[in-house]
This record gives C-alpha cells, sequence and structure tokens, in this order.
C-alpha cells in the first residue's frame, strides 16, 4: 500500500502529465479541428441545393463519416495503429496518441460543423449570391462568420470530449493525466492521486467550458 | 423605349417527391427601362421564381431572358455574378447577415465588387443617409425593427448603383404603416436614381401605390398585363378581378346587392366614375324626367394620379324617364343596370 501524495514523486510526474495533456489535446484540436472544419464545410456545401452541391462527393464524405464516428474510440486507437506507425513513426507515445485523436476528432467535428451550418437562414446565402458573391467567398466571409456562436459552443464541446479521450490514449502510453491516474493511482491502490487526477480534469474541463461560453456569448452578442 | 428586361417563351420546371412540377409556364414580358413593374399573384403562382430568373437565381428550362442586352439563359454562373452586381435585390425576410452591423451589411456588395476602403466607407454613409438609417451604422440587424432592416436592404440592394432593382414580396411582412414608408422610398428610388424597379407581390394595394405596369400571374402564367390603370379599370382575367376587388370596395358584392334591392324599390344601376365624367350634369337634370337619384353604394379614389371608382345609384320615376337618364350616364361613362 502506498497511499497519499508524495510531493518528491508525484509532483514532478503530474507536471508532465498535465503538459502532455496540453500538448495532445491542444494539438488534437488544431489539427482534427481544422480538418473536422473543412470535412463539415465541405459536407453542407456538396448537399443537395447547396452552393456546391456535387452528389457523388457529398455520397462519399457522408458515408466516411457515417462509418468512422459510430467506432468506439478504444478500438479506433487500436485499429489505425499501422497509419499511426506510418505517419508518427512508433505506435506508442504521447504523439502516436494524436493520431487517432485527429481522427476521431476530425469526424466527430465534421458534424457539428454541418449541423450548425445547416442553421443559416437559405435566404442569407440567395442574398449574398444575389450581389455576386462567389461559393468560396460566401463560405469564408459569410457561413462561418453567421454560425461563430454556436461553432465555437460546438468546438468547446469537443474539447472536452478531446480531454475525455485523451485519457483513454493512456493506454497505447499516450500519458497525459489520465495515464498518470491509470499508473500511479489506480493501478497502485492510491486513490488520492486518482481523485487528485481527476479533480484536475473536472477543473480543465470547467475552465475550458466557462472561456467558450464567454466567447460564444460574445459572438452571438447575447 | 427601351426593354431592360425581357422574357421570350421562358418555361421553368423543378423536379419535386411529386414529380415535375412547372412554376413558369411559357412567359413572354418586357419591362421598359425606368419604370416600376407590379407582378402579382398569389402564393405558389410562380412570381418568386420568376424574379430570380432576371438574376439567375435560378436557370431557365427553356426559353430566353434577355437582361439590359445580356442573355442570362446561356451565360455560365461566373459571368452571371458580374450582371448581379448591376441588379440589387431585396427580400420578404429582409435577409440581412446577422453578422455583420448595419454599414458591414450595405458595404458587402462592394467588397464583392472589389471597391477600395475609402471609396467604401463613402459610399455607405452616403447610402445609410438616404435610407435615414446613418444613426444605426453600427448596429446589428437584430436590433432593429422591421421596417428599419427592410431600409438596410433596401441600402444594400443599391449598393453598387444597380439599373434594375429586384423586389420579392418586400413589404409582406411590414405593417401597413411601414409598408407604405418602404413604398415611398422605393418611389424615391425609381425617381431619383431612373432605377427600373420590378416588384413583386401578393397584395394588390402595394401594385395600385406604386407600380405603373402590372402582369398577373396564375399557375406559372401571366393572364393579364398592362398599364395599373387599365388592369383596375377593366380586369379581363377573374385573377385580376379577384385582386381589384381585394382593394377596391366600389363594386357591391352580391350580398350588398341583395341587401340593397330589399330596401330600394327603384332602378338600380352601377356607373363608373374617372377624371371627366360628369355624372352629376346628368343627375341634376334628372328631374326633367320626373326622375329621383339617391346614391346607395360606391366609392372614388385615386389610381396613378387620376380618380376612379364607381357609385351605384337608385332610380325612381317613369319608366320611360329613367331609361333616358341611364342613355345620357351611358354616354358619358360605362353603367351597368343590377336590378330593375
Amino acid at each position: 500500500m502506498n497511499d497519499g501524495w508524495d510531493w518528491d514523486v508525484h509532483t514532478p510526474l503530474a507536471i508532465k502529465a498535465v503538459g502532455e495533456t496540453f500538448y495532445m489535446v491542444g494539438a488534437t484540436l488544431l489539427i482534427g479541428g481544422l480538418l473536422g472544419l473543412v470535412l463539415g464545410v465541405a459536407l453542407y456545401t456538396t448537399r443537395r441545393g447547396a452552393l456546391l452541391e456535387n452528389r457523388a462527393v457529398f455520397a462519399v464524405l457522408n458515408l466516411a463519416v457515417n462509418i468512422v464516428r459510430p467506432i468506439p474510440f478504444v478500438i479506433l486507437l487500436v485499429a489505425v495503429t499501422p497509419l499511426t506507425v506510418l505517419l508518427a513513426g512508433k505506435s506508442i507515445g504521447t504523439s502516436a496518441a494524436i493520431v487517432p485523436l485527429v481522427i476521431a476528432v476530425a469526424f466527430g467535428t465534421s458534424r457539428i460543423v454541418e449541423q450548425n451550418l445547416v442553421t443559416i437562414e437559405p435566404g442569407v446565402i440567395e442574398a449574398a449570391r444575389a450581389v455576386g458573391a462567389g461559393p468560396w467567398r460566401i463560405i469564408f466571409t459569410l457561413l462561418i462568420p453567421e454560425a461563430l456562436g454556436p461553432l465555437i459552443l460546438g468546438f468547446t464541446f469537443i474539447f472536452v470530449a478531446v480531454i475525455d479521450m485523451s485519457a483513454v490514449a493512456g493506454i497505447v502510453g499516450g500519458g497525459g493525466i489520465g495515464n498518470f491516474a491509470l499508473t500511479y493511482g489506480h493501478q497502485r491502490w492510491n486513490e488520492t492521486v486518482v481523485w487528485i487526477s481527476v479533480g484536475a480534469i473536472i477543473i480543465f474541463v470547467q475552465l475550458v467550458q466557462l472561456l467558450g461560453n464567454s466567447f460564444a456569448r460574445k459572438a452571438l452578442r447575447r | 423605349m427601351t426593354s431592360i428586361i425581357e422574357f421570350t417563351g421562358v418555361t421553368k420546371s423543378f423536379r419535386a417527391p411529386s414529380g415535375l412540377v412547372t412554376a413558369v409556364a411559357g412567359v413572354d414580358l418586357a419591362i421598359t427601362e425606368g419604370e416600376i413593374f407590379g407582378i402579382i399573384g398569389y402564393s405558389g403562382a410562380g412570381k418568386s421564381t420568376l424574379v430570380r430568373l432576371i438574376n439567375g437565381l435560378e436557370r431557365v428550362t427553356s426559353g430566353r431572358v434577355i437582361v439590359d442586352g445580356v442573355d442570362i439563359s446561356t451565360i455560365p454562373e461566373a459571368r452571371l455574378r458580374a450582371v448581379r452586381s448591376g441588379i440589387g435585390m431585396i427580400f420578404q425576410q429582409f435577409n440581412l447577415f446577422r453578422s455583420r452591423t448595419v454599414a458591414g451589411n450595405v458595404a458587402y456588395p462592394l467588397r464583392v465588387a472589389g471597391w477600395p476602403r475609402e471609396k467604401r466607407d463613402a459610399r455607405v454613409a452616403e447610402l445609410l443617409q438616404f435610407v435615414g438609417l446613418l444613426d444605426r451604422a453600427h448596429s446589428y440587424p437584430d436590433q432593429l425593427s422591421g421596417g428599419q432592416k427592410q431600409r438596410v436592404g433596401i441600402a444594400r440592394a443599391l449598393a453598387t448603383s444597380p439599373r434594375i432593382l429586384l423586389a420579392d414580396e418586400s413589404t409582406s411582412s411590414l405593417d401597413p404603416e411601414t409598408t407604405a414608408d418602404v413604398l415611398a422610398l422605393l418611389q424615391r428610388v425609381n425617381r431619383d436614381f431612373g432605377t427600373t424597379i420590378v416588384v413583386i407581390t401578393h397584395e394588390m394595394d402595394v401594385v395600385r401605390t406604386i407600380a405603373h405596369r402590372v402582369a398577373v400571374l396564375d399557375e406559372g402564367r401571366i393572364v393579364e398585363q398592362g398599364s395599373v390603370f387599365d388592369v383596375f379599370s377593366a380586369p379581363t382575367s377573374e385573377t385580376a378581378r379577384r385582386f381589384v376587388s381585394s382593394v377596391l370596395h366600389d363594386q357591391p358584392s352580391e350580398g350588398d346587392l341583395d341587401r340593397l334591392r330589399g330596401s330600394h324599390g327603384g332602378r338600380i344601376i352601377t356607373a363608373q366614375v374617372s377624371d371627366g365624367s360628369r355624372l352629376g350634369a346628368v343627375l341634376s337634370d334628372a328631374g326633367t324626367y320626373n326622375v329621383r337619384f339617391e346614391i346607395i353604394f360606391g366609392g372614388i379614389s385615386s389610381l396613378q394620379q387620376r380618380s376612379f371608382g364607381s357609385l351605384t345609384l337608385e332610380l325612381t320615376g317613369p319608366d320611360a324617364g329613367v331609361d333616358i337618364v341611364i342613355s345620357q350616364l351611358r354616354s358619358i361613362t360605362a353603367v351597368e343596370e343590377v336590378a330593375a
């Protein structure tokens, strides 16, 4: 039994774990979020009657999203190992964990982006077309600004989900707070370490949600 | 008089779940530069589709649409964009960009047209001044009333000084007072800038207030067209008659007639009134034939700066005398005997 928080042992490890979590979550959101935005915009603009209507592209994207999204993250984590090796050079570690995280986030985000864009009044897009704006200009100067508030909330939601998923990534040695709680807490019967880790994650999530809400409020002006 | 918009045998069909729907069926139309042209029809008549064929938001299935010398029906989408900056459009739901301020909304078409910043700012101020919203430049659309929103819509539509303005049910979601304001503004646009305005509406009152000419659309076809005065004074189609009677209440309905017949024993006629029809001169001489008259229904209003309406009269006296009075009235205006 080695209960309690050992400052000499646990504190440096915890600091390293927090750093790893920031790294994983940050990189995943940046890459996965951007890919998700692109994928979501592509889904929205290629659907029937939309700006860049293209049945074939929409069908392929839609199918891909529907296939990847329901795969439980733990399974995806293992299933994409060959791709991980190809991209990160190895199959375990923090950087390696980012590959499956990015995939899960990109596909998850795409639906959220698509859903938020669908709520834009078609008339607003028509008004932009009527003054001679092309589809690309409409996407960048109108669609995204018009849906910005809900998009920020969507990305906040994804952010929180990534923190959760990054903890699961501890399974492949992903590091981070989740892995720290698992290795030094749960597996060594040290409940203090588990609870402190969980507490840290909760505080982290609270801060992110608060920030997201405030940005969204600013974008929505309410 | 040259046509700025010309439709020749234009048809537009859509594939719908219920099969092929033809929204516009063989329309021929010529709109003259500088006029306010009304297109009226019930919902589902194809008006909104028709107006979108003018700026190519919808493409024709067959036929030709020529706008300002350019064949809209055949040019590719990319070239259409240049044409569109010469055609403004306003909408029933205003369709303002909620993420942009009033000034940002008005500036949008100018950005699209590639205006430099200083020129853009000056133009936006000028337009907001014109629609009376300069003090709201930094407000967001959500903070404006319906009438203000439509004025922003008008400023945005006029930004690039288009020669044509399309107004798609532009007052249908406004209250009567605001409607009058917006219509007055459109009239000012037409007068001050010579902008050709195509007004799509289901409200005959809108046509009567601002249009010079009107086309009546029913199930995708134009059933009647002509000057507003002609269509109002002598509608030839059933649809036009219904629209006219929705705003002019000078003619008694069947129910009114039943009631009038019950309380008035004499012969009842309805005579049209217009500038220069001197009903009074004839009626004041009616006594000569022992005929007395009573005005029992009617109304006179103005239309296109001309008096217009009808009066329903009861004539009592000897039949021969009444016949003479009626024939004298017929010599100056249209008279219909509605009850003997």
